[in-house]
């Protein structure tokens, strides 16, 4: 048994490639990120032609696996939860359509928020589109899902989610592979009345979407990732995706013999669920993120056999561990230190050296010169600007928000209106907002944060940077002579000083370009370098 | 058997490095393992930790639970105190005694002396000088793994062959000062 050590993100990577995808779809995002990457690194997809390069966001990325999918062939597209939100119109109207070479949507939800802005749970997105979702609960089974879901995805013709969690894709463990299969051959056919979703297609579609759902039931109670655990008392647990691991060590760690009924396969199977129903008193509900399905089992009216994040028996928000699933099964917590009062919390930093801290150094200058001094930013390593020392940014919302944000502030009266945003978000999300500042000519200044990356997550292939940049705002209108260039480096703070004042001055759209290398991928350049002897 | 291990330091400082190299000694070993690693934004100079499970039998959970790691393996002195309530009655505690100093309001080393010294029999470590001494200040962590070797459930020689699996693309002279460095780090737990 050759096992490889692969993070769950790894294992629905290699379960895609081994289940022959001829394309990878993908913005990074964590917990989303090393999917991609480690398709990318891969020498067996390289073999195979499987293309995987960055999309500029989650929409464009799962269009065009939706168009891989209509030429026949076999797609993943991956992001965060957040990005799906991205791509939701894009992925909804793919459950209209319908899919014709497998589609699989890999979605890495961040309960918690170790690295994100909500905890939204993806699994809302699979009912509300009514295509299946798969959460197995180990990498193993991530890797095995994957052929499930490519198979699922062609038998009805229809996207299908795989979704996990901060906890399971960042965390290794033992895969074994199997062989894998060949890619799909081209196969494009005409089916307007499927694809063309004018209103008389589209309502056709919807149909047949809700004609299908039995079936996808009946499929749900006969896959593997659904399975009943033997058990005894009247205490039953149902164990949703990483949930099932906790409940499992919780057992094993004090000898808890309940029933559980683990679920890797949405819709729900209902005669496995009718039947730990009505063999317990009570039923603990464990799912990691919303309480999707409790909420489902309560009913408006309420039952009194459900017990889970609704009533307090497991917080309302937050991860699972070992120790809330026990708790909630009436197990006494051991005896455990405490944390010395002495340990200080230790909050990420801006890296020593990093241009972000010498941008922020002079926009902090120029905005004390002002009585308002709003700063509108965005979602990269630049969001540490809110954190001390600099505390120089006032918003960070969704991907683009900073000019739009900056853009309605300054519509209000605001001024300056700033906004401060990446090389990389801004080719996310940024584009648009700036043509609605051009058009309305509204007073606000992009500072462009330009360290040629996508850095937050590890240092991606950004979609727009450097001459790019330039050349996209002025192509959407902004005045040339309003397109500055500025090196955020210590020895050019009074230069960028001089330029940041003169356009928070300037009555209309100006772009102020930082623009200096991200110091890690610098760092990481030169071991590649120094590694291949070059 | 089953080891519950929590590897601690500041982002950046490659916790994830001794992570490899006990990952590797077990999978070869036929061990189940799991793993969890911290990445995004806390890489970037925050908190980090990884839990490492490694057992002979069936691992569910990715997390350790409280109160019951076997070993607390930090790169940095205050870093191994945050994670306290996860060690087990009897458990360890390894640590660098180098401070990473990051963030206002840092404590001085004697009051984080005297709480890891109310833990059982800590082993406190001069990572830095013990690397100097084994050709590079770079393997510290080699070091810091030597000295937790005795806790982690898996012989001497397979941690050796890890290490030479993991910096065997590196050359002989990187692989020599690494297995140095573990063995240098390991003298101060036999003694």
């Amino acid at each position: 048994m050759n096992r490889q050590l692969l993070l769950g993100a790894e294992a629905v990577a290699q379960g895609a490639i081994d289940a022959g995808i001829s394309g990878v779809y993908a913005y990074p995002g964590t917990p989303s990120t090393e999917i991609t990457e480690f398709i990318q690194r891969s020498k067996e997809a390289r073999e195979h032609g499987v293309r995987s390069s960055w999309s500029t966001n989650e929409k464009t990325a799962y269009e065009a696996a939706l168009g891989m999918s209509y030429a026949g062939k076999r797609s993943l597209v991956c992001m965060k939860h957040v990005g799906l939100n991205v791509a939701a119109d894009a992925f909804i109207n793919s459950a209209i359509t319908g899919v014709n070479g497998g589609l699989v949507l890999a979605v890495a939800d961040d309960p918690s928020m170790h690295s994100s802005q909500n905890e939204q749970d993806s699994r809302f997105y699979g009912k509300f589109a009514m295509v299946p979702v798969l959460e197995p609960s180990s990498q193993q089974e991530l890797y095995d899902a994957m052929f499930h879901a490519f198979e699922l995805s062609e038998s009805v013709e229809l996207p299908v989610i795989v979704r996990m969690t901060t906890r399971l894709s960042h965390s290794r463990a033992g895969v074994v592979r199997r062989k894998a299969l060949e890619q799909n051959a081209l196969l494009a056919e005409y089916a307007p009345d499927r694809y063309v979703l004018m209103p008389h297609n589209a309502r056709v579609q919807y149909r047949h979407l809700l004609e299908l759902q039995p079936l996808l039931e009946e499929l749900s109670e006969s896959s593997f990732l659904n399975q009943p655990v033997q058990g005894l008392g009247p205490v039953g647990v149902i164990a949703f995706g990483i949930g099932y691991n906790y409940v499992m060590e919780a057992r094993l760690a004090y000898g808890i013999g309940c029933r559980v009924l683990k679920i890797g396969q949405y819709p729900l199977p209902r005669p496995q669920v009718n039947e730990l129903f009505e063999a317990c008193d009570t039923v603990l509900v464990v799912e990691e993120g919303y309480p999707v399905y409790e909420e489902l089992f309560r009913g408006y009216f309420g039952s009194s056999k459900v017990r889970g994040r609704m009533d307090g028996t497991l917080p309302r928000a937050g991860e699972l561990t070992t120790d809330l699933v026990a708790a909630a099964l009436g197990v006494e917590p051991p005896a455990r230190a405490a944390v010395p009062g002495i340990v200080v919390n230790r909050p990420p930093e801006l890296c020593k050296g990093c241009g972000h801290r010498d941008m922020f150094d002079a926009i902090n200058i120029v905005m004390k010169e002002h009585k308002e001094n709003h700063v509108f930013s965005d979602i990269g390593c630049y969001t540490l600007g809110a954190l001390s020392p600099y505390n120089a940014i006032h918003t960070c919302v969704d991907m683009g928000a900073s000019i739009t944000m900056a853009k309605g502030a300054a519509d209000a009266g605001l001024s300056p209106a700033v906004a401060v945003i990446g090389d990389s978000t801004f080719a996310h999300s940024g584009m648009t907002g700036l043509l609605d500042a051009i058009n309305d000519r509204t007073p606000i200044t992009v500072i462009i944060a330009d360290n040629d990356t996508t850095a937050m997550t590890g240092g991606q292939h950004s979609s727009a940077s450097g001459s790019k940049l330039v050349d996209i705002c002025r192509g959407l209108g902004v005045d040339e002579r309003h397109i500055r260039l500025i090196v955020p480096l210590k020895q050019h703070l009074e230069k960028n000083v001089a330029v940041l004042r003169e356009e928070f001055d300037y009555d209309g759209v100006s772009v102020v370009i930082a623009q200096r290398e991200c110091i890690e991928s610098a760092a990481k350049k030169k071991r590649r370098a120094a590694a291949t002897g070059q | 058997m089953q080891k519950n291990i929590i590897l601690a330091g500041v982002g950046g400082q490659g916790i994830l490095t001794i992570a490899a190299v006990i990952d590797w000694a077990a999978l070869n070993g036929g061990l189940e393992i799991r793993q969890a690693e911290v990445h995004g934004m806390s890489q970037r100079g925050g908190a980090v930790q990884s839990h490492l499970r490694i057992a002979d039998h069936e691992l569910f959970a990715d997390l350790i639970s409280l109160g019951t790691a076997d070993l607390i393996l930090s790169v940095e002195p205050l870093e191994a105190l945050r994670y306290l309530p996860y060690l087990a009655p009897g458990g360890r505690v390894v640590t660098s005694l180098e401070p990473f100093v990051n963030m206002p309001g840092y404590p001085a080393m004697e009051e984080i002396l005297s709480e890891l010294g109310k833990t059982d029999r800590p082993v406190l470590v001069n990572a830095a000088e013990l690397a100097r001494q084994s050709g590079s200040a770079r393997a510290s962590n080699m070091v810091m793994l030597g000295a937790a070797a005795p806790f982690t459930g898996i012989g001497t020689e397979r941690l050796e062959a890890g290490i030479e699996a993991l910096f065997g693309g590196k050359g002989r002279e990187i692989i020599d000062i690494n297995i140095m460095a573990f063995r240098l780090g390991q003298q101060l737990s036999n003694t």
